[in-house]
């Protein structure tokens, strides 16, 4: 099976600590997974790995079904290549609309010149209700998203993610402040998602985790310390003394 | 939603229709033109102020809305001033050079007629020769093209090397500080070929115009100018009003996020700085013929500031704020140094507003940013707050009179 992203002996090092140690990690074309790990595991150093935010020391990140190297693009054009990342804490601009974030987050062209003389056109406006309906924002589209609550604005930035139309998701811990109620739509949403397209998960929660039901990868000191169901590798040992903290060494 | 621009944007037209009143105003009331009440001093002034008002759109446009707080925007202003300077200067002394070889036996050639012009212009830095950087400034054309060139250019240049290494924030600031002091030491040199501190002087005489007074000319550059001020204040709103507008805020807010949707911060921020160095060097090249010289000493880092400090007063983020800023300041700025504000004596001191003059500016600049960040635009919001109160959230019920969200928690 070709692998949409594929992650290979990848190692970045800040001030000699080693966030990333010869990771390793790939993922097909519409798979979900979850990433756990303890805290300082390299979860989100792996994401800014793959966004472009951080550049790695060493290894290869390799892209799509033409293996692109994602090593040399920057965050925007990686973006552009279909990789949406929502980050842990709601990030949205609070200072315009809910339809207007979700008119700037709508696949099209991105360039100054392009979005200068762009206006929108009817298809426009009824995706951008249809996306605020699809998370639940539906009569809020005139709210500035300043005036949203913390998990109307997860919401939205998840419907920014979906208006790009990405082929990778990187979602870092979603349930976060979360109620019980949001979690469920939450998991329907993602569970939804990766049947069209690769989404990674990055979560603490084990019961969310359990809920998502897919492939997990364990991070532990920046490599992959287990990877199968989460019942095959709640049973590793390693595993059990990583979160327990029963080390041996 | 498919409402027309104007229709979006009703300040816009409220703005058009206040400057198109102001200009007939001040033609009514000029003495070229109507019942001679302003002098023409005054409609200078007036004109002046209005390309003032022109810079402190763009600097709106840049710092407002995209967030790049540039001290140098008066040198790309600067600049378009020196671009025009030079035809003007050029063509006007080419005139009196012709004038005074006519009286000569033999026609005169065209070598001796420039080096007439290069000896009258560049006598005072004791040269005799056109630099290279004159070449084109015999072409009105040529050297109109320049205004826009040479400081798009340099803020393309200069624009470019600083986003890319991703400068941001006060170290931008200071970035664009040294730019415009840079500019403003080598144009001191008197090998830059711009008559180092002398500067271009005369520039209020157009050539082919000689016929016409100064009253005429002043009312003239003031049409000119507010003509300009309207069509960049349109040009501004059409800008920030669709989904660059929106871009340029979310930068603004949270540029890391901007990249992780595909839009090239850096981009961006090259073209709001490039396109608002070009609007502020269009306001010069209007600016500078009303002077009637232009010296080194209009790129000191301290202009820049000025044009920021307008601004935060006008209240940034709002376009209407920026003008009102600028001309209120610069206006009561000419008025206290001016020496016309009428001296506070205080018995044991004498407050000299000359003097004191900067100090109050700096005491408001300080109480603005505290106590009004949002500045005059500010007194807007109050206003409309008055009439629809701002209720926060949206409506509860589907009644006018439900209450809202947040009200229904207080």
């Amino acid at each position: 099976m070709s692998q949409l992203l594929e992650v290979s002996g990848v190692s970045v090092t800040f001030d000699g600590f080693r966030a990333i140690n010869n990771l390793s990690f790939s993922i097909g074309p519409a798979e979900l997974r979850a990433i756990i790990g303890p805290n300082g595991a390299g979860k989100t150093t792996f994401m800014d790995i793959v966004t472009g935010k951080t550049r790695p020391d060493e290894g290869r990140v390799l892209w799509g079904e033409r293996s692109q190297s994602l090593l040399s693009m920057s965050e925007a054009q990686i973006a552009r290549a279909g990789v949406g990342r929502k980050f842990q804490r709601p990030t949205v601009f609070e200072d315009q609309t809910v339809a207007d974030n979700l008119m700037m987050a709508l696949k099209a062209a991105r360039g100054p010149l392009a979005v200068l003389f762009w206006s929108p056109k009817p298809a426009d406006h009824s995706r951008v209700a249809e996306l605020a309906a699809e998370v639940g924002l539906g009569d809020a589209l005139a709210r500035k998203s300043g005036e949203l609550s913390h998990g109307q604005k997860q919401w939205l930035e998840i419907g920014m993610l979906l208006a790009q139309e990405p082929q990778l998701l990187l979602v870092d811990e979603p349930a976060a402040g979360m109620t019980l109620a949001e979690r469920e739509h939450t998991t329907r949403l993602l569970v939804e998602l990766a049947k069209t397209r690769a989404v990674v998960v990055v979560e603490h929660d084990m019961e969310f985790v359990r809920r998502l039901n897919c492939k997990v990868t364990v991070l532990h000191e920046g490599s992959v310390l287990a990877e199968g169901s989460l019942d095959h590798v709640t049973r590793n040992p390693q595993v059990i003394d990583v979160y327990l903290g029963r080390s041996e060494r | 939603m498919t409402r027309t621009f104007l229709a979006r944007n009703p300040s816009v037209l409220i703005f058009l229709l206040i400057l198109s009143l102001f200009t007939l105003g001040v033609t009514v009331l000029s003495e070229a033109y109507g019942i001679a009440f302003l002098s023409t001093s005054f409609i200078k002034t007036l004109g002046k102020t209005l390309c003032l008002c022109l810079a402190a759109l763009a600097m709106d446009l840049i710092w407002g809305y995209a967030g790049i707080l540039s001290l140098g925007h008066m040198a790309f202003f600067a600049l378009g001033g020196y671009m025009i300077g030079m035809w003007l200067m050029y063509a006007r002394t080419e005139g009196i050079v012709i004038t005074a070889l006519s009286n000569e036996a033999l026609p005169a050639t065209a070598q001796e007629i420039q080096n007439g012009i290069a000896a009258q212009i560049f006598g005072v830095v004791g040269a005799s020769e056109l630099p290279g950087v004159w070449l084109f400034a015999h072409s009105l054309p040529l050297q109109l093209a320049l205004v826009v060139l040479v400081p798009g250019l340099l803020a393309l240049a200069f624009g470019w090397l600083a986003f890319r290494s991703r400068v941001t924030g006060v170290y931008l600031s200071i970035l664009t500080q040294a730019m415009t002091l840079a500019l403003a030491l080598y144009l001191f040199q008197n090998d830059s070929g711009l008559r180092g501190n002398n500067g271009l002087s005369g520039l209020q005489n157009i050539p082919g115009l000689d016929g016409v007074s100064q009253d005429r000319i002043s009312v003239w550059f003031l049409w000119a100018s507010a003509f300009a001020l309207g069509m960049g204040y349109l040009l501004v709103a059409w800008v920030v009003s669709g989904k660059f507008g929106s871009v340029i805020r979310a930068i603004r807010d949270d540029e890391a996020r901007v990249r992780f949707l595909g839009y090239s911060v850096e981009g961006y921020k090259l073209f709001v700085f490039t396109l608002t160095a070009i609007i502020a060097a269009i306001a010069g090249a209007l600016y500078y013929p009303q002077a009637g010289i232009i010296n080194p000493a209009e790129l000191a880092p301290i202009a820049s500031i000025y044009l920021a400090v307008w601004v935060a007063i006008g209240g940034r983020g709002r376009l209407y704020g920026a003008v009102i800023g600028a001309a209120l300041v610069s206006l009561l700025s000419s008025w206290f140094t001016g020496g016309r504000a009428p001296s506070i004596n205080l018995g044991f001191y004498t407050i000299n507003w000359v003097d004191w003059w900067l100090i109050l500016l700096g005491l408001s600049f300080v109480a603005v940013t505290l106590f009004a960040p949002k500045g005059i635009g500010g007194l807007f919001d109050l206003l409309q707050g008055l009439r629809s109160p701002d209720r926060k959230g949206a409506p509860l019920g589907p009644d006018d009179g439900a209450l809202l969200e947040k009200e229904a928690k207080e």
